[in-house]
């Protein structure tokens, strides 16, 4: 607007005219805007009637390739896309149907440690390239390749080799491969750390990691063996023998000697997947998973297409366009139809799809809403179908005037505190447990979350024939008798303790309940710190805390998705506890393949676990959220995983309140 | 003229090499670091995640890395949190603000300069102080207060208008109404303030004296010299307007530029941050420039010359 037409307007005798004008146009704009609109239908109603989902998705995807992205949100659209060797059922937990595969077996169902896959002939990309059981070991290769520096490799370490390859185990597959290097050497090395090490000095040789010097670093280690710092029980021998095993092979890379890049290991690994023929694929794995076909529905198991991604980029290349809209290529239930950065993300039928004539409805819209009452006002609003959550404070607006639409469902996932066993007084076990007893799980749940959640009684959250455990209770006199017993009388003698936990308000109310039960029950005063996500999560590492929220969230259907993070070295653990009882039990149970027993096993690593208590176990989540009556074929999932080719779109089913 | 736009430039580089350094600094200075996850993430991907943005190099060369790339390629880094080139998230979400923004200042100027010179005018009557308290609502009620509202209230009942989203060409109302209402508040008062002063001054006063008919001595002597606070105000104002809103495009549901902000800081997201400080810098550099030259069209006294006065 230039300043010559503001003195236009704002001439005072002129102001009522032009009030008095804008009075008679507003009708006049508002008439346009409405025919502008739609023909007085809801935008749901419409995109019933097209057979399109909305759906709202909590954020922007980082990507749509299945080997970068880590999220719920993206997994969402992935697995509309994409379709791995299973196809989830549409409401039965922990049930595989046919996807690419169309038969599969354990070659020895006792033994479950080698698995066939049949896939179907027909199988095809979405453009009518044919999709081969090489598509999937290409799409391993590529997971595991250690340039992509993908954050969810270790879905596939289940297979034989996966590990030292992604790894780059260098100094150990060289060695493996070499009769000469005996046992008793390797013995010696146990405490070597041929990875890169984050304790040692930045930009040290064993920050780096003897296994990922190039030729010039390890040149000027033969001359200067101080640079690399071994322990003492390694001898002279050994140590020159593997610098030159690795100099060696860094060598043979074809006379390019110097260069900085590292020599890819494929080659020296003894890979466990194989296609022997193209519609064949043979998977090995280091130990018996009677539960496999479960795994390979997460969408690092999904295939890629090996010749869109190749067209685009190298193997190892993190940022390449094969993910554009324009190029690309699937082999699930549906295509991309479009993508608008922050906007919305469609897929459309896929017309290539083996099963297109079951798949229920012709596209799904996701919405990437950050703001939860900004969903829960769009889905009122009828702008959508499904809500990705519900905000806490609108339950029970919703639950009240939304009866039919709210949906509360148990979810795969466990609300805990873990106890830093390192800071005192969680030292003691006793301190431990009675904290943990002094939480009215049932009071928390019904006056501060009402979502819903379920008090855990265990770690493990209940499914399946897995026996749930029963052992964590709210019982504040054995709390108080125990915490007597640790020297703590009444809470008296208790150090400073700190919560930590996130910025959210949510979380903050939590915490001040959690506070007032430890107060109340206890006599323990306990402070509240909260911190951005982000510094949280680094305090957590870092270990610089006493108690702290948290929680997990099953990748797959069974219990060592929530058991195997409290082994010593896993990245999750972050209490600093561990227990050589607890993985002796975890690694019986991984070399056994009756499930039965197998769960036995683990029930009772468990039952250990909460004797010791590391965290403090509080709630079993729920997945609250709106779904549409117009959306059929949605089920509760423990996983939350809906596969989209089964629902379906029955327009006017009832939508508004009013 | 030239010398004056030449010292400028040079002035708005300084600047942006300023802003660049302490942001730079800031975000190293932030705890954590964008690979930071909940997931069992090795040493091994960490270190080579690192090494494909370039991380592992040491501060100096980081910071000499980034200024380099956007010269000699034009390229501000790729978004550790989005997956894709910070300018290209730039590009995607920029349009959207540059929209929401134009037609928010459309609603502040429309708003705000109208109710100021009425509440100039009729200084001290119920006209004014009715129109100065709702300014005064408008500057103290927070833009999280107001968009709900206009939801709750408006969005669901007037038919046509959406609670949020963004395709339709009036789905930008409701959001630019909310985020162009503070600065309708601020101009109102700005422009009330400076009318008000041209007002006491001697040349309107002989105006009157001469018989000049009121509405002739407001449009043609007082508005152009009243303007000049809000003039002054509008050059910053806008940059903030178009380069958006964290509030508005989250609660609205805008695919602008604002929430990038937020969220580049929140997600440690360093590059994403430095591209999005950077132009935005820019664009302040700019619009302050733009603001000056059209100072000096309005009043004349206003010499442009040189860097410094």
């Amino acid at each position: 607007m230039s300043i010559s037409s503001i003195q236009e307007i704002v001439g005072v005798p002129r102001i009522r005219k032009v009030l008095g004008k804008s009075l008679r146009v507003f009708p006049a704009v508002f008439a346009c805007l409405f025919l502008w609109s739609c023909e007085g239908r809801s935008t749901a109603e419409e995109a019933s009637m097209d057979g399109i989902l909305i759906m709202g998705n909590s954020g922007e995807p980082k990507g749509l390739d299945p080997h970068i992205v880590s999220g719920v949100l993206e997994s969402n659209v992935i697995r509309s896309l994409f379709e791995g060797l299973v196809e989830a059922h549409p409401s039965k937990d922990g049930v595989a149907l046919p996807g690419v595969a169309t038969k599969w077996y354990a070659v020895n169902p006792k033994q479950p440690d080698e698995w066939v896959f049949e896939l179907r002939k027909d199988a095809q990309w979405s453009d009518g390239k044919p999709l081969t059981a090489q598509d999937f070991i290409f799409s391993f290769r590529r997971l595991l390749t250690p340039a992509l520096a993908s954050d969810y490799s270790f879905m596939l370490y289940y297979v034989k080799d996966a590990e030292f390859y992604h790894k780059s185990q260098r100094s150990y597959l060289l060695s493996r491969n070499d009769a000469n290097f005996t046992k008793e050497w390797w013995a010696s090395l146990k405490e070597v750390d041929f990875g890169p090490d984050e304790q040692a000095k930045e930009g040290s040789f064993n920050f780096i990691g003897l296994d990922k010097l190039n030729v010039s670093q390890l040149q000027r280690l033969l001359k200067e063996p101080d640079l690399f710092k071994w322990p003492d029980n390694v001898s002279p021998e050994i140590r020159r023998d593997l610098m030159m095993k690795n100099l060696n092979y860094e060598k043979s890379n074809r006379g390019k000697i110097g260069k900085e890049e590292l020599k890819d290991l494929w080659e020296l690994i003894d890979f466990g997947a194989s296609a022997p023929d193209e519609h064949t694929l043979r998977v090995k794995l280091n130990s018996p998973i009677p539960f496999l076909p479960e795994i390979t529905k997460h969408y690092t198991w999904y295939p890629v297409p090996k010749h869109a991604v190749l067209k685009h980029g190298k193997i190892g290349d993190r940022f390449t366009d094969w993910t554009k809209p324009d190029n690309l290529v699937c082999n699930g239930a549906f295509i991309l139809k479009s993508w608008k950065f922050n906007d919305h993300i469609e897929v459309t039928r896929n017309p290539l799809y083996w099963d297109k004539e079951n798949v229920g409805i012709n596209g799904v819209r996701f919405l990437p809403i950050t703001n939860l009452y900004t969903e829960d006002r769009m889905y009122y609003d009828e702008q959508m179908h499904v809500t990705y959550t519900i905000a806490s404070e609108l339950i029970e607006y919703s639950r009240k005037n939304y009866p039919e639409h709210v949906r509360s469902e148990l979810y795969l996932g466990t609300y805990f505190i873990r106890t830093n066993v390192a800071n005192k007084p969680f030292t003691d076990p006793r301190v431990r447990l009675a904290f943990s007893l002094s939480l009215n799980q049932k009071s928390l749940i019904d006056n501060v979350l009402k979502g819903g959640q379920k008090p855990a009684a265990g770690l493990v959250p209940p499914f399946g024939d897995y026996p749930a455990s029963d052992v964590v209770t709210f019982n504040p006199e054995l709390a108080r008798k125990l915490l007597a017993e640790a020297g703590y009388p009444g809470g008296k003698g208790l150090p400073d303790i700190e919560f930590l936990t996130t910025d959210k308000e949510s979380s903050k109310m939590t915490a001040e309940a959690l506070q007032a039960m430890w107060k109340e029950h206890l006599g323990a005063t306990i402070k509240i710190k909260q911190m951005e996500w982000t510094s949280y999560i680094t305090a957590m590492f870092d270990k610089d805390y006493d108690l702290a929220a948290g929680g997990w969230i099953g990748d797959y259907m069974d219990p060592l998705t929530f058991l195997d993070m409290w082994m010593k070295d896993a990245g999750n653990n972050r209490t600093g506890w561990h227990n050589e009882e607890f993985e002796k039990i975890l690694g019986e149970a991984a070399q056994t393949g009756d499930p039965t027993e197998r769960y036995a096993l683990l029930a009772k690593a468990e039952a250990l676990f909460l004797d010791e208590r590391p965290i403090l176990p509080v709630y079993w989540y729920t997945r609250n959220y709106l779904l549409h009556p117009d959306v059929k074929g949605w089920n509760p999932l423990l996983l939350d995983n809906h596969p989209y080719k089964f629902l379906r779109l029955e327009p006017g089913s009832g939508g508004k309140k009013d | 003229m030239l010398r004056f736009l030449i010292g400028r430039l040079f002035q708005g580089m300084l600047v942006l090499l300023a802003l660049y350094t302490i942001t730079f600094f800031l975000a190293k200075a932030m705890p954590g670091e964008p690979f930071t996850s909940e997931k069992n993430v090795s040493a091994e991907t960490k270190a080579n995640i690192r090494k494909l943005y370039g991380l592992d190099q040491p501060l100096w060369k980081q910071y000499f890395v980034y200024p380099k790339n956007i010269i000699t390629e034009g390229s501000f880094g790729i978004s550790t949190s989005k997956g894709r080139p910070v300018g290209d998230i730039i590009l995607q979400s920029f349009p959207n603000s540059l929209l929401l923004g134009l037609c928010s200042l459309a609603f502040a100027i429309g708003i705000g300069v109208p109710i100021g010179v009425l509440s100039a005018v009729r200084k001290n009557s119920w006209v004014d102080w009715t129109c100065m308290a709702i300014a005064m609502i408008g500057i103290c009620v927070p833009s999280f207060t107001i968009g709900p509202l206009l939801q709750i209230y408006a969005a669901a009942h007037i038919p046509g208008l959406k609670v949020a989203g963004w395709g339709n060409l009036q789905d930008v109302l409701l959001p630019s109404f909310t985020l162009g209402l503070v600065s309708a508040a601020y101009l109102a008062r700005l422009t009330r303030g400076g009318i008000l002063e041209v007002l006491s001054q001697d040349f309107v006063r002989t105006a009157h004296a001469k018989g000049v008919s009121p509405t002739k001595v407001i449009l043609k002597h007082t508005l152009r010299g009243g303007l000049l606070p809000a003039v002054a105000y509008l050059g910053p104002a806008f940059a903030a307007l178009i380069s958006g809103s964290f509030i508005v495009e989250t609660i609205f549901q805008v695919p602008g530029m604002g929430q990038h902000f937020v969220n580049a800081a929140t997600s440690r997201d360093e590059f994403l941050l430095l591209g999005l400080s950077l132009f935005f810098g820019f664009l302040i550099v700019v619009m302050n420039l733009l603001a000056d030259l059209l100072t000096g069209l309005l009043d004349p006294r206003v010499r442009l010359t040189g860097g410094t006065e």
